[in-house]
Order: C-alpha cells, then structure tokens, then sequence
C-alpha cells in the first residue's frame, strides 16, 4: 500500500495578535512560530495507521521554500518513509486550484494506492487541494473524513456531516482523502526523533521536473488572488470585566444570579 | 442577460437553511445585475421543494433521479459539469457545506472554473466579483477577486447571510432529464449513522460551563466540571477538545456537534471558530474568558474576561460556593 500525504507549514496564530505587513495582502510572519497544519498531523497519524496495519510506504509531499523542511522532517520522524519538497519561484502565489495541479503532477511520478491531505489549512483554510487533486488525478474522493478501513482493496470511509450526523461510503483505489481532525490521536515526535532523522535526504522538485510552464503556476496561473486584508469589524463586542480575580468573581457571581437563576 | 445559480442543497427531505440565504443574496446581486437568479435542484420527487425554490427564483432546473436522493459527488458532478457549460452562468453558488466541500472543488476542476470558498460575502466591483473570506480562524478577513472573467464558483458559509423573503417572483420550473448513466460509480453511499448520545444532554443546560483549547489539557478538566457543579450547569466544550478525546464528543457545541440555547454559556479558553459560535450565539448571555483580547469570542460576547483562566475559574467557584452557602 503506498500513501501519500501532503502536507503544509503553518503558522500557529491562536493566541498571537495578528499584524499586517506593508504589502496589505498577507500578516507579519516574524516572531510567528510555524508547525505541520494541524489537519495534517491527523492525515498523516492516519498514513502511519494505514500502513502500520496493510504494510507499504508513506511518502510526504510539500509545496513550500525550504523552511517547509522542518514539516517535512518532522513526518518522517513520525515514521514516513520519504519526502518530497516542490519548490520553484514560479510556484509563489499559487492558489487552491494550482496548488492541487502542482501536487497531482509530482504524485503521478509516484506509485500511489491512497492520497491524504488534511481537510483545511489553518491559514488560508480553502478546503479545495485534496478533493481538486482527486479531480485531476481521475479517481474518487471523499473530504472531511472521520474513519477509515480497507478491506481487500476496498476502502470503508465515514464522512463527518453536520450536527453530529455521519455518512459511511465504499470507494474504489486509489482513491484521495480529506482527513477531519479528531480521526486519530496524533504520535508525539521528540527532538531526539527529528534528530534521527536530520540527515535524511528530501528530494526538491521544480517546475521544470513536473513538466509544468511558469505560466501555469504560480499568480499567473491562478483563478483568484487576494486583494487586501483587514482586521474584520468587531461587533459590539463584550463588556469587559475587570480587576483582581477576586473582584472579577463577585461580578460574575452577580451576573450568573441575575441571568443564570442562580439561587 | 446573464444568470446566477444557486445549487439548492437539501437531506433527508429537507431543504437547509442555506440554500435561502445563497438566494437571498444571489437574488440581490442578479438584481444589480439584470440577470436571472436560478435555482439547480437535484433530487427524487421533490416538486414540493422546487415550488418553493421557484418563489424566489427565475427558473429552476429540476433534475429527477432516485440517485439524486442522497447527495453523492459523482452523480451531482454528473449532472452539474453539462448544465454549468450549456448555461455558463455568471456566478455559480454552492454552500460550503459536507456537501458543497465534496463537490465544488472537483465539478470547478473538472470544468477549469475559478472558485473561491468558504465565502462570507460577495458583492460586484463593475462587472467583477469582489469575494470576502476569513483567514486564520476568523483573527484577519482578506478580499479575493478573480483573475479571469466569465463563470466562476463560490461557496458559501452557512449563516453568512440574512434570509429575507421578496415579492414571488413565480418562477418557472424547468425539469431536464437525468444525464446519469448506468455506469458504477467510485464512491458509493452506504448508509448514515448518527453521533452515539451521551449519558447528558447539553441542549437542556440553562447554564453550560464550555471549555476550549486553552484548558490545555486533560487533566484540567476537572477544575472546570467543578465550577459547572458550584454553578448547578453542565460541561460542555469546543471541537478541539472532542479531538484531543478530553471529552466526549456528545459534549460538543458547534456546527459537528450540538446547537444550544442555555440561559448562560461560560466560555473558557474558546477562541471562537465560526463552527462553535453557530451553535451557541443563541445563548441568552454569553460570558467569555480568554487571554486574547483579539479572540473572535468577544464579539459575540455579552461578558469579557481578558485573562488566565486557571486563575480566574478556581476564584469564581470558591466565590460561587462560599457566596450560595449564606
């Protein structure tokens, strides 16, 4: 069984108050620290399952400068087997849709039975690569995957709909998938693990090695591009309560007794 | 004269909500434009559904097919890619749903039609399309256009519009027929299954105590039970922490997991995702506590604590019992 992930570096932004930069498009990126997409530790979890149980290999695939490396190694400290890294200048700008065709170009190079990204990215949170790659690939796919089983060459998937409802379908492989966090429980790698695994070669590929033209990739190529970005409008927002904890406790007290019913 | 369609989404004999809001606002911009707004609507006997759809539409093309009856990509791709390339429509709505995650980012490959998802609002610049989307979580919008002219793609956020009802505009329904083959298909729909209830119904709280990613981790999930107890509600919690199996998933508020309506929702170290909001803003009072002053919680907020929530909810529930004692 030969898997391949792919996967993105991400900032992590939950606690970090967000600037933007001089271009207006995009947020300051220094002082961010960057981590595997959390959608993708899932997806990738989910490869090293899949193998662990049916044998094979697991290949990780990027797009990304080469910072993304460090994702890429943390992968294969996970337990992958290889990575690949598709870097060009010309790739800069990509949107959903070419980001899919720069990675279905390097996968067809592959053997591969089953593709698995995450179901989103924190950052751009387009949801589009995985389902698009299936698409240009010609095979089937199912997104926002909640479980995953295979049973001579058949695949069982449930699919998370909404309010707590799940669909359960078959599909042929290969096949791609989108995996929803909360799939499995992600292994935890130590620095020791990513140590290991520092040496280890990752292969780059451009656009030339994927046998696309500039034109195609990158802005150029794309069908939407990001205008602006904005701080979005606060509402009226919350009234803040404010002083020592103790003060702040005799509020909510209050509060909790006029709305709550509190008796 | 051009058209916007709206692709009507429904499940198990019900049209979802946002099939009317993608008509609402496609019914505003199509006005602005002079152009049609219609309505695809895929299913097996579901006249009903396109007479409704035809009040607040041009035309809806009705496709009846007993694979219709549950939304499966393939079939939907099957019959969308020729109806989008005979009818070229301006813009093409879909939601950004189970459904429309499934399916607009392949029927837009398929067709080389650009698409930008997850929309929470569209509005015209002249003749181009000016779409707004959320980046990280929610903390920053960004506004996207188009590169090319012609037919395009959104899909849309459940919620982002207001439904409001116009005049009828007594639509026509156009049924076509069904473009499937017989052919197998690659994916399969089996069956449904529901989430496994808890021992404890979160719908019924009129107070919720809801922890998010800030509790960190598992072994603080006691502190917060406890101030669920000193306050007579129950526990509940954000998706991230069904995902960390901290807490069962019967415990989740949000679009995955359960609406609710409680009287006081204390949300502890929940940043706000637009999933969870969805399924609390109902709440008659929100209090919210959260180191960042940015989370998007606060805006739904009634009550804001900028702070620790280690420190804040072991000082409330002392206050609470010591307070419910006199």
């Amino acid at each position: 069984m030969n898997i391949i992930v792919c996967i993105k570096r991400v900032p992590e932004t939950a606690e970090v108050d967000l600037l933007i930069d001089k271009t207006g498009k995009d947020v300051v990126k220094s002082g961010l620290v960057f981590d595997l997409n959390e959608w993708d530790s899932y997806a990738i979890e989910e490869a090293l399952l899949l193998k662990e149980k049916h044998g094979g290999r697991v290949t990780v695939l990027s797009m990304g400068g080469e910072e993304s490396n460090e994702s890429l190694r943390k992968c294969l400290a996970m337990g992958a087997e290889d990575a690949i890294r598709l870097s060009d200048p010309a790739f800069d700008g990509s949107d959903g849709y070419v980001t899919a065709r720069i990675l279905a170009e390097a996968i067809r190079k592959l053997p591969y039975d089953l593709i698995l990204t995450g179901t989103q990215a924190e950052d751009d949170g387009y949801g589009q690569v995985g389902v698009a790659i299936a698409e240009i690939l010609g095979i089937p796919h199912a997104s926002l995957v909640n479980k995953v089983e295979i049973v001579d060459r058949k695949m069982k998937v449930h699919r998370e709909l909404e309010a707590g409802l799940e669909e359960i379908l078959e599909l042929d492989l290969p096949a791609a998938l989108t995996i929803q966090t909360g799939i499995n429980e992600p292994r935890y790698v130590s620095i020791m693990g990513i140590r290991k695994v520092s040496k280890k070669e990752i292969t780059a590929l451009g656009a030339s090695d994927l046998a696309l033209k500039t034109e195609e990739v990158g802005l150029l190529g794309s069908d939407i591009r990001t205008e602006k970005i904005f701080l979005p409008a606060v509402g009226k927002g919350a009234e803040l309560l404010e002083g020592n904890p103790e003060e702040i406790a005799s509020k909510l007290f209050d509060i909790l007794k006029d709305k709550g019913g509190l008796a | 004269m051009g058209e916007i369609l709206v692709l009507a989404e429904h499940r198990r004999g019900e049209i979802r909500d946002v099939t009317w809001e993608m008509l609402t606002r496609g019914r505003e911009l199509a006005k602005t434009l002079d152009a049609e707004i219609n309505v695809a609507l895929l299913g097996k006997d579901v006249d009903h559904f396109a007479e409704a759809l035809a009040r607040n539409s041009n035309k809806v093309f009705l496709i009846d097919d007993a694979r219709f009856e549950i939304f499966n990509s393939e079939n939907y791709q099957a019959a969308l890619a020729p109806l989008l390339t005979e009818r070229r429509p301006l813009l093409t709505l879909i939601s950004h749903s189970s459904m429309g995650m499934d399916l607009a980012p392949s029927l837009a490959a398929r067709l080389r039609m650009p698409l930008a998802t997850d929309c929470i609002g569209i509005d015209l610049e002249g003749t181009a399309w000016s779409v707004t989307r959320q980046l990280f979580g929610g903390k920053i919008n960004a506004t996207v256009s188009f590169s090319r002219q012609g037919p395009s793609m959104a899909t849309i956020r459940s919620g982002a519009f207001q439904i409001t009802e116009g005049d009828s505009l007594n639509g026509q329904i156009i049924p076509l027929p069904s473009p499937l083959s017989d052919g197998a298909l690659a994916k399969r729909f089996l069956e449904y299954v529901e989430a496994a209830l808890g021992d404890i119904d979160i719908t019924q709280a009129d107070i919720l105590v809801a922890v998010g990613r800030g509790i960190k981790g598992v072994e603080n999930i006691p502190m917060a039970k406890e101030l669920a107890d000193a306050v007579g509600g129950t526990l509940a919690c954000s998706r991230p922490v069904v995902d960390k199996r901290w807490l069962p998933k019967s415990c989740q508020v949000g679009t995955s997991g359960k609406t609710v309506r409680p009287k006081v929702y204390i949300a502890l170290g929940i940043s706000g995702a637009f999933q969870h909001m969805a399924g609390m803003k109902g709440a008659a009072t929100i209090i919210a506590v959260n180191k960042d002053p940015k989370a998007p919680i606060f805006n739904i907020a009634h009550y804001g604590i900028v702070g620790d929530l280690f420190k804040v909810v072991p000082v409330l529930k002392e206050k609470v019992e010591g307070l419910r004692q006199r």
